[in-house]
């Protein structure tokens, strides 16, 4: 549920960093965001272990709280702010190729959101590289990684940062919700069909591709929201991959021996 | 101030309806919560609110209006599949509760989000009501959505009240429920159904995408005042009702304010004040709870470091004998005989401290707790004399004279401890 949390608790973020900046541009918004993903996470783990409140419940009222704080935001600066609340919920990639990153010769580079999207991408798979060991580590086994010396909850701030980042990033694409899907559907749908953590980053990018082409597609066909077919078609997906198993449970991609327990 | 008193006498009569319905709304979803948070459920709540969005549009799209009972009936399905199929991945995948979560709130919102961009771009005038679901618009609330809101609103707070025990037990221990017979099945299912509704009938006011906190928050808060079930539902409901009328308060003023974003942030502010300031389990009273009993312990501890002295025949105790006694803590020490001298336990001449009397028979008595515990340990517990000073060395501060009364007569008021130190009494020389 992190990724979600921390989706719903950057809005305010967002809407303070669009104001400082006065503009979608600025590095406000992603400073602005990176905080209150950071603010977040805090808020929460004083609630779980100072005031003992039950952890579901701490995650449920610090993201619904930032979350209703960026709608009033966005209300209150509603004349100052070029951004509103259907933005918010679900972005819209159709306008992204009309924001052109024009350079001060005059010569167009293109949308400018696909700088940051590549941006993004080299910045998460450079991290997941530089620490596949350590991930992998405190994923599956935080005690031990602490017992061994690494430090687990400077890893676990850097994931989360990644997430706070990533979703900002895709913000304006997708919106702040709908984000939670692509960052949860494609892993847990490959989650069903592989047992081994290499084959499934793999199939989890395979898919979140798939899922992208098809959905702008499908959208372009009924002439929808993109974003909300993209995770439509992610959702047909993941349910039919569950119905599938459910029927036949011993079918696995990516590993020789099914039998197996789980392997690093 | 106008505003304020125009609001508050409920002149208009369609005010007096908005605050009618959110009063209702929020007691019903603060009783379904309260059960949800304590079943460790709170974010189903969540995902039920966001999966509600495909069923709005869709019974938007069948009946071309914005009629309530159609989109109620559409969202009340759209949250029951969502809920069926929460329990279904769970009980035949092994992705964890949380994933599966996430997964079909996005998917059904995603799904949502698709058949509104639909309706957007068929150009259907009633549109522009449809996006009030989002983020909720107490204000619109007509005298006919009060019959359904309302209505349901108060058939969930009777069936809650009705099965009120068949529902403690699912929450607190569903295996006792079963295994003396209830049909522990049929009572999650209607447990479900009517958190179900409390998302449906807050759809109007609150929205899809807030009406989790609205879930989740009273039950938290009030949790922190009370231990007792109904004054925990009666708390729940209070915080509820109170933020609901504030929220519907302040996107009247503001007419451009979505009503639900105001209604969390008044929820959020009672829950967090009584996470902060409710007495014993707030975060500000177990502070200071915990500061007196470190006092306490050391008042206790150095009260013994002298009595433990004049046992050895040692008659006079300079102050800088006792810091020594206490390393590291000299201002803690310091600070503790001053209050000492001042509550009357201890004398200061010159440097050299010493009992006064109600000093002296304070120090006995904690050292007699201290025995008489050690002592009961061994009796009648078995426990080796040169393991029972740990436990006696806590549970010295806290025995009650009561307690104390209970181990002298079960031990017959005895003389030595496992030790063999005396066990001092009040009428001892010493």
């Amino acid at each position: 549920m992190t990724g979600d949390a921390i989706s719903h608790a950057v809005l305010p973020g967002i809407v303070i960093g669009f104001f400082v900046s006065g503009s979608q541009r600025g590095l406000e918004v992603i400073i602005g965001a990176g905080l209150l993903g950071i603010l977040a996470t805090l808020i929460i783990n004083w609630l779980k272990n100072k005031a003992k409140v039950q952890l579901d419940a701490s995650i449920g009222i610090t993201f619904t709280l930032l979350f209703a704080i960026g709608i009033i935001l966005i209300n209150m600066l509603a004349y100052k702010v070029d951004l509103d609340q259907e933005c918010v919920l679900y972005g819209e990639i159709a306008y992204l190729p009309i924001d052109l990153w024009i350079t001060n010769a005059g010569f167009s580079m293109g949308p400018r959101i696909m700088y940051l999207a590549v941006l993004n991408l080299v910045l998460v798979i450079g991290f997941i590289i530089l620490l596949y060991k350590e991930l992998t580590l405190t994923s599956f086994d935080e005690n031990f990684g602490l017992v061994i010396g690494l430090p687990a909850g400077a890893i676990n701030l850097a994931l989360m940062s990644m997430v706070s980042y990533t979703t900002v990033s895709s913000f304006e694409a997708v919106g702040a919700i709908l984000v939670v899907a692509l960052l949860v559907v494609p892993p847990a749908t490959a989650f069903l069909w592989t047992k081994k953590l290499t084959s499934l980053i793999k199939l989890t990018c395979a898919l979140g591709i798939f899922i992208s082409i098809a959905g702008y597609y499908m959208a372009y066909l009924v002439d929808s929201s993109i974003a909300g077919m993209m995770v439509a078609v992610g959702g047909v997906i993941f349910l039919g991959s569950a119905l599938y198993k459910s029927i036949k449970p011993n079918s696995l991609f990516g590993t020789s021996t099914p039998s197996k327990p789980l392997e690093i | 101030m106008s505003d304020f008193v125009y609001f508050f006498t409920f002149q208009d009569a369609s005010i007096a309806y908005v605050v009618i319905g959110i009063t209702l709304l929020g007691i019903g979803s603060a009783y379904v919560g309260t059960y949800s948070f304590l079943d460790k459920k709170a974010l189903l709540g969540d995902a039920i609110s966001h999966a509600v969005l495909p069923g709005i549009c869709l019974g938007f799209m069948l009946a071309g209006e914005k009629n309530p009972l159609y989109i109620v009936t559409g969202a009340f399905l759209s949250g029951a599949l969502a809920t069926f199929l929460t329990s279904w991945l769970k009980s035949k995948t092994r992705l964890s509760d949380d994933a599966i979560i996430a997964s079909i709130l996005s998917i059904f919102f995603g799904f949502g989000i698709v058949l509104l961009t639909v309706i957007q771009k068929s150009g259907n005038p009633e549109m522009a009501g449809l996006n009030q679901f989002i983020f909720g618009n107490a204000i619109a609330i007509l005298e006919e959505d009060l019959y359904i809101y309302g209505g349901l609103a108060i058939l969930i707070i009777i069936t809650l009240s009705v099965l009120r025990k068949e529902f403690s037990m699912l929450v607190f221990n569903a295996d006792f429920g079963t295994s003396i017979g209830y049909p522990m099945g049929a009572i999650r299912m209607i447990f479900n159904v009517l958190m179900i509704l409390a998302v449906v009938i807050g759809i109007q006011a609150i929205g899809v995408v807030l009406m989790a906190a609205l879930l989740i928050a009273p039950g938290a808060a009030a949790r922190f005042w009370t231990d007792k079930l109904s004054k925990l539902l009666l708390i729940a409901g209070a915080f509820s009702a109170v933020s609901g009328i504030l929220g519907t308060y302040v996107s009247f003023v503001i007419p451009q304010m979505p009503t639900g974003p105001w209604v969390v942030v008044f929820l959020s502010l009672f829950a967090f004040a009584s996470f902060l300031f409710a007495p014993k389990k707030g975060v500000l009273s177990r502070f200071i709870a915990r500061k007196y009993y470190l006092k306490k312990t050391h008042q206790d501890h150095l009260l013994k470091a002298i009595f433990h002295g004049l046992e050895k025949g040692q008659s006079t105790f300079p102050i800088e004998e006792i810091y020594e006694s206490f390393p590291y803590k000299k201002k803690e020490t310091k600070q503790t005989i001053d209050d000492l001298v001042k509550s009357d336990l201890l004398i200061n001449n010159q440097g050299l401290i010493n009992f006064s009397a109600k000093g002296k028979s304070e120090a006995k008595r904690i050292v007699r707790l201290h025995r008489l515990w050690e002592l009961y340990l061994n009796e009648y517990m078995n426990i080796a004399p040169d393991h029972v000073h740990d436990s006696a060395e806590k549970l010295e501060h806290i025995l009650t004279p009561e307690l104390e009364a209970l181990l002298e007569n079960r031990l017959n008021y005895p003389k030595l401890d496992p030790h063999q130190e005396t066990i001092p009494r009040d009428n001892d020389e010493l």
